[in-house]
């Protein structure tokens, strides 16, 4: 029963809640007024979703939240240093494939916006059958050290999360 | 107390100003449209953030009110920017790289732009 009115529990929770961010003030009206809209679209869009992704792992997904977060100052301490910097003639700007484990789409998302968000890395296309990740770095001394980076820093949690 | 507040506020004002300016500057001064694409990420992320943060000080300490707009940019802001950067990255990959310019998938299969996806699985 709960289930045919809540059939996505985690995207009426974040509807509900966008909703009563956007109008900025918590009131029973605007409360009753989110929940509702936490019903429906969910409803009216459940057959868009056929196999919607579980978060397996809520806890390392606040985790995986904060690193991203803290890698994103990170990277733009980085690249801001990069290009105030260093001379056009030194940038080591290279092309690397990693590899993916991760086989859902939502994973794979997920990974590539984390990967454009961080450290001199922008990715830019997917093996045709989705098994690797074409990924530019603006400057990388060892570009297997990158590859191995992304793998064990945010693949290993999305898989926790994911998978 | 004003006075702490509004320093904190102007601190991260200009820490987002910096970076706001090195990201347009690094338009101007990387020479490939990849290398180009890095800027714009990368730095502005800091740069808009910091406004948020600025903005939501201002709301609590100064006006006593909490403010959940500025969570939301931020939210709205790490979904789209990513997209919009694939989008470039792919725009100029059709248009400028050859299959040859990149390094191999290291698969069967080669990149999804070069080569046709597997029969059975539905595209990504």
């Amino acid at each position: 029963m709960l289930g045919r009115i809540f059939p996505h529990p985690l995207l009426s929770l974040v509807l509900t809640l966008v909703w009563l961010g956007l109008v900025n003030k918590v009131t029973p009206g605007n409360l009753v007024l989110g929940v509702a809209l936490g019903i429906i679209v969910p409803l009216t869009t459940a057959a868009y979703w056929p196999n919607r992704p579980r978060l397996r792992n809520p806890l390392m997904a606040a985790e995986y939240a904060l690193v991203v977060l803290w890698d994103i100052v990170v990277a733009n301490v980085q690249v801001a240093m990069i290009i105030l910097f260093k001379r056009n003639a030194d940038l080591r700007s290279t092309w690397i494939t990693v590899p993916l484990d991760l086989t859902s789409a939502e994973a794979i998302t997920v990974l590539a916006g984390t990967i454009t968000m961080t450290p001199g890395t922008v990715s830019a296309m997917l093996a045709a059958d989705g098994g690797a990740i074409l990924v530019h770095c603006l400057h990388a001394e060892d570009p297997d050290a990158v590859r191995d980076q992304i793998k064990s820093r945010y693949e290993r949690r999305l898989k926790e999360i994911f998978e | 107390m004003d006075f702490w507040a509004e320093l904190v506020i102007a601190f991260f004002l200009v820490v987002s100003g910096i970076f706001g300016f090195v990201g347009s500057f690094g338009l101007i001064k990387l020479r490939e449209t990849m290398q180009r694409l890095h800027a714009p990420t990368k730095a502005t992320t800091l740069g808009v953030g910091g406004v948020l943060i600025a903005s939501m000080l201002y709301f609590l300490l100064i006006e006593g009110s909490f403010s959940f707009h500025e969570l939301l940019i931020t939210l709205f802001l790490f979904l789209t920017a990513p997209i919009v950067a694939h989008f470039i990255a792919k725009t100029f990959i059709q248009a400028n790289i050859r299959p040859s310019d990149v390094p191999p998938t290291g698969r069967e299969h080669g990149w999804s732009m070069y080569d046709d996806p597997p029969s059975d699985r539905r595209e990504e």
